[in-house]
């Protein structure tokens, strides 16, 4: 795992969980890989892969069962949720970042707009 | 924890460590960064009793660097220290005359997730192949304090790899000490809780390492150049 410069470890390896859960990777209800073996995995620390899963936990992301192991909460909205928080984290950064560019609301509406059609020009 | 306190090493007219100060906690992965000749390897070797300090003191777990904390000191030089002419499992039962918490269902292990053999002579295998199995030997040692004075160094990326994993494999998070000394900051960058760096044998910068990439927002090896930026490193 490349680790982006400014972002606690511990984050990343959260965001790494659930970009597994959104790819179907891992299936809710699913057990999660042990703490030792996520840490050997990623090449990172085991205090910081602890400290992601208890985060994990208190996020309702996971559950642990005492003697069994860490498994993703049986939630089916939760897919769903996940989708929605990471689309909501990319157009956020899209929309700044298209600002600073100097775009305004409706520019940026439009290029879209362009390059939805340009995409599927290409795809044909 | 380890304390240093007001802690100075001269050899000759050169200071190696100069007035040094810092508490070093239980439990974590720690890295002891600098630029050669910056007095990493000095304060290891304070810390197992084979440098003394001119000024100052040392104190492990309340104790000063004795035949009583070598005992649960596993120390890694950087240096060859093992005899060529020995084989693996030789130089094994040499360590473990020496240590009580020798453990050998974890040497075996180990052995063979290092991909050694007992039969292997030190002369006649590979840097990487002898660095594994300085690695081996310092591991399997149920020791609470393990020093590992540049692991890495002139070791080829996958054999750096194997270190690197072998580490986490291994580690005891929480009750287990480790402090490394070591050039390949991107590699430790993962695996370190906290960070000591040494500038000319004084502590230039210290903390936990998720909250100095935070503050700052860069990796590691950049916080590095910065700290080092008006030096030739």
């Amino acid at each position: 795992m490349d680790f982006d410069h400014g972002k606690p470890i511990y984050l990343q390896i959260i965001d790494y969980i659930k970009k597994q859960i959104i790819t179907d990777k891992l299936k809710i209800g699913e057990k999660v890989p042990s703490q030792r073996e996520l840490a050997q995995q990623l090449k990172v620390n085991p205090n910081t892969v602890q400290r992601a899963y208890r985060e994990m936990e208190g996020m309702g992301l996971t559950e642990t069962i005492r003697g069994q192991g860490t498994f993703i909460v049986e939630r089916r909205e939760l897919l769903r949720e996940l989708q929605q928080e990471m689309a909501n984290a990319l157009l956020v950064s899209f929309i700044i970042e298209m600002q600073s560019l100097g775009y305004d609301d409706q520019e940026i509406l439009g290029l879209v707009e362009k390059y939805q059609k340009d995409l599927k020009e290409e795809m044909k | 924890m380890i304390e240093l306190k007001a802690v100075t090493k001269t050899f000759g007219s050169t200071t190696a460590l100069d007035s040094i100060s810092t508490t070093i906690p239980e439990g974590k992965i720690i890295g002891v960064l600098g630029p050669n000749g910056s007095g990493k390897s000095t304060l290891l070797k304070m810390l197992v009793g084979l440098n003394k300090p001119n000024y100052g003191t040392i104190l492990i777990d309340g104790k000063k660097p004795s035949m009583d904390t070598k005992n649960f000191i596993s120390y890694l030089p950087e240096i060859d220290y093992l005899y060529p002419w020995m084989t693996i499992q030789q130089a094994a039962d040499f360590v473990k005359s020496f240590y009580e918490d020798w453990d050998e269902n974890k040497y075996n292990e180990l052995m063979k997730f290092l991909e050694l053999q007992p039969s292997m002579v030190i002369k006649k295998i590979s840097r990487g192949m002898r660095a594994k199995a300085k690695l081996l030997l310092s591991f399997s040692r149920n020791a609470k304090l393990i020093l590992l004075d540049e692991p890495l160094s002139g070791i080829d990326v996958l054999t750096r790899d194997k270190i690197i994993e072998t580490i986490i494999h291994d580690y005891r998070a929480g009750d287990q000490t480790i402090l490394i000394t070591t050039h390949e900051i991107r590699e430790v960058e993962g695996i370190l809780d906290e960070v000591i760096f040494i500038r000319q044998g004084q502590v230039a910068l210290e903390g936990n390492v998720e909250e100095l990439r935070c503050q700052r927002q860069a990796s590691l090896v950049e916080i590095m150049k910065e700290v080092y930026s008006h030096e030739t490193i």
